[in-house]
């Protein structure tokens, strides 16, 4: 049974939290993802194809592609490095050697980098959110709430992969390796590959679907269309067909699988770090 | 207060530790002696429940494999080199401070314990080793635990420091902790130690009073004594027959002496009324013709 104290979870929370705070790392992402969401909202004329939108649904719509390249990187390199960074320089055995668990350890570091997460997404979609209101293109603020909400999912869930990756990684440039190419594979192979076979072997609707469905930041793209608006058609034949085939349901269903994508990766990693040879370290047959 | 039985530790086909058993009372102060690779850190490390093993480790009434973080809330570990975050140094002992739920006025107690008051603003990074060292025996010390375990904790210092450590932690252990140290340095160990456990390839080779050891372990080195021409013959002659090797030299003497006992030679000699005119330690062993 894994032992959590959630004091100790909590200040080694608040430290990554201020660690964090004070990387410039995160001042940069910050400024750069409130910088280009403020700059969609401006421009106005959105990324989003044929829907016609307007006001915060249609900087909605812009931010999607946005979102899809710039919240994986970060969370899954943010999640990454925290661990193989902290194994390799040698801290991490100095904190594994006080009274805490290894499990306190990771999920205090997880919740640190969650939270820091959520203040750059926060800062970034509330300046573009401002600047909307500002202007008077207030429009569906509903929808636009829930893209953010799902766009924490999303970085949630990739934090989640990249805390795995580091957890099995043994150096931190293995685990920065893995987590980018865990990037390129969500963002751009997984989804020319689909595209790729579904060409070349004529695979089936559904099965074009539920391939699409296994990669996270697809979930995303879906339920974040489904905000904005009402069906699937700008995905294609296998968006009309989950249409029709889930409706209403598909929106719940596909929240739920990123819930899912959140929760599975950060268990595996707790669990291999709480199972895992103790003091992976330099000097541990001395 | 620490009790091993039948501690084993495998890596695969290794074995780390080979069904070491011993125990420890309150107030004790034990080195673990070993050559790199002899199991003192790997033994330490489970002492902490930091590693899996086979066998059983009680601390302090405290069965480590079952219970291994109330097992290191009674114990402060300082290790060979600590590696900090990127804090102050009283930003680094807060946060430990909150980790092992001590009071934040112990902090300043620690401070001023390990004498580093006058450096609590500085970052960590801008600490000197032996400062480093003295940190990491603060943090050890926030929630006064009965129990220290040092790894080698002066192994990276240089003399003053190592000097100054070493004082601390003898100061602790009159003050009633128990301390139980690895190191490869006999002085160390002399200074320090009540009794010595002597690991060989993850078994224990020997247990003896640090006093014993040097002779236990046959270390040797080699004292060059010059004495005046007349009293070169008689100087061989009295050395000789208090059982020391000994060889001429010229117009020197070299003395096989055991570490820890360096100076008997020389007091044995001024017993005896043979004036020494200079003296020099050799860390290596003479030239092989100059050997009896």
């Amino acid at each position: 049974m894994i032992e959590i104290d959630f004091t100790s979870v909590a200040v080694i929370t608040a430290k990554e939290l201020r660690d964090a705070l004070r990387n410039r790392w995160f001042v940069f992402y910050t400024l750069a993802f409130g910088g280009l969401a403020l700059a969609l909202s401006a421009l106005g004329q959105p990324l989003s194809g044929r829907v016609q939108l307007s006001g915060y649904s249609r900087t909605a719509a812009s931010l999607i592609n946005l979102v899809l390249l710039f919240v994986p990187l970060i969370g899954l390199t943010l999640g990454a490095l925290n661990l193989a960074n902290d194994r390799e320089n040698g801290t991490l055995d100095y904190l594994l050697a006080q009274p805490v668990t290894r499990a306190e350890v990771l999920l205090g570091k997880y919740l640190g980098l969650a939270l820091t997460l959520f203040a750059m997404l926060c800062v970034g979609f509330g300046t573009a959110g401002v600047a909307l209101a500002l202007q008077g293109r207030a429009g569906d603020a509903g929808a636009y709430v829930l893209m953010v909400a799902l766009d924490i999912l999303l970085a949630l869930a990739m934090l989640s992969l990249g805390f795995l990756v580091s957890t099995m990684a043994g150096r931190t440039a293995a685990a920065l390796a893995g987590g980018l190419f865990l990037w390129l594979l969500l963002v751009f192979i997984g989804d020319l590959g689909i595209m790729g076979s579904a060409v070349l072997t004529r695979l089936p609707v559904d099965t074009v679907l539920g391939l699409t469905l296994i990669n996270p930041l697809q979930l995303f793209k879906v339920a974040s269309i489904l905000t904005i608006q009402a069906n699937l058609e700008v995905l294609g034949p296998a968006g009309v067909y989950a249409t029709q085939r889930f409706g209403d349901g598909l929106l719940p269903m596909v929240v739920i699988g990123l819930l899912v994508w959140g929760v599975v990766p950060l268990g595996a990693a707790l669990w291999l770090f709480t199972h895992q040879e103790k003091f992976r370290s330099r000097r541990s047959r001395q | 207060m620490i009790v091993a039985e039948n501690l084993t530790k495998r890596y695969g086909a290794v074995m780390a530790l080979d069904h070491l058993a011993f125990s420890i009372s309150p107030g004790e102060a034990v080195a673990l002696w070993g050559a790199n690779g002899a199991g003192k850190t790997t033994a330490l490390r489970c002492l902490l429940g930091l590693l899996s093993f086979e066998g059983k480790v009680i601390v302090n009434g405290i069965d480590v494999q079952r219970r291994s973080k109330q097992a290191r809330a009674v114990i402060g570990y300082v290790p060979q080199e600590a590696s900090f975050y990127d804090l102050s140094v009283a930003q680094t002992l807060h946060f430990y401070a909150r980790l092992k739920k001590a009071a934040e006025t112990e902090i300043s107690r620690v401070l001023q314990n390990v004498q580093l008051e006058e450096h609590s603003a500085k970052r960590v990074s801008a600490l000197s080793g032996g400062m480093k060292q003295r940190l990491a025996l603060a943090v050890a010390l926030l929630n006064n635990p009965p129990i220290l375990m040092l790894d080698e904790p002066t192994a990276n210092l240089d003399v003053q420091a190592q000097r100054d450590f070493s004082h601390l932690i003898q100061n602790l252990n009159q003050a009633g902790k128990t301390i139980v140290f690895s190191s490869h340095r006999l002085d160390e160990v002399l200074t320090l130690a009540k009794r010595v456990l002597v690991l060989a390839d993850g078994r224990l080779k020997l247990e003896c009073a640090p006093e014993q050891l040097a002779q236990q372990l046959e270390l040797y080195r080699w004292l060059r004594i010059w004495v005046h021409a007349a009293h070169y013959h008689s100087t061989q002659q009295v050395l000789r027959q208090n059982r020391y090797v000994c060889t001429p030299n010229g117009t020197s003497v070299y003395v096989r002496v055991n570490e820890g006992s360096k100076m008997a030679p020389l007091r044995l000699l001024e017993s005896q009324a043979i004036p020494v005119e200079d003296f020099e330690l050799l860390d290596q062993q003479p030239a092989q013709e100059a050997l009896p």
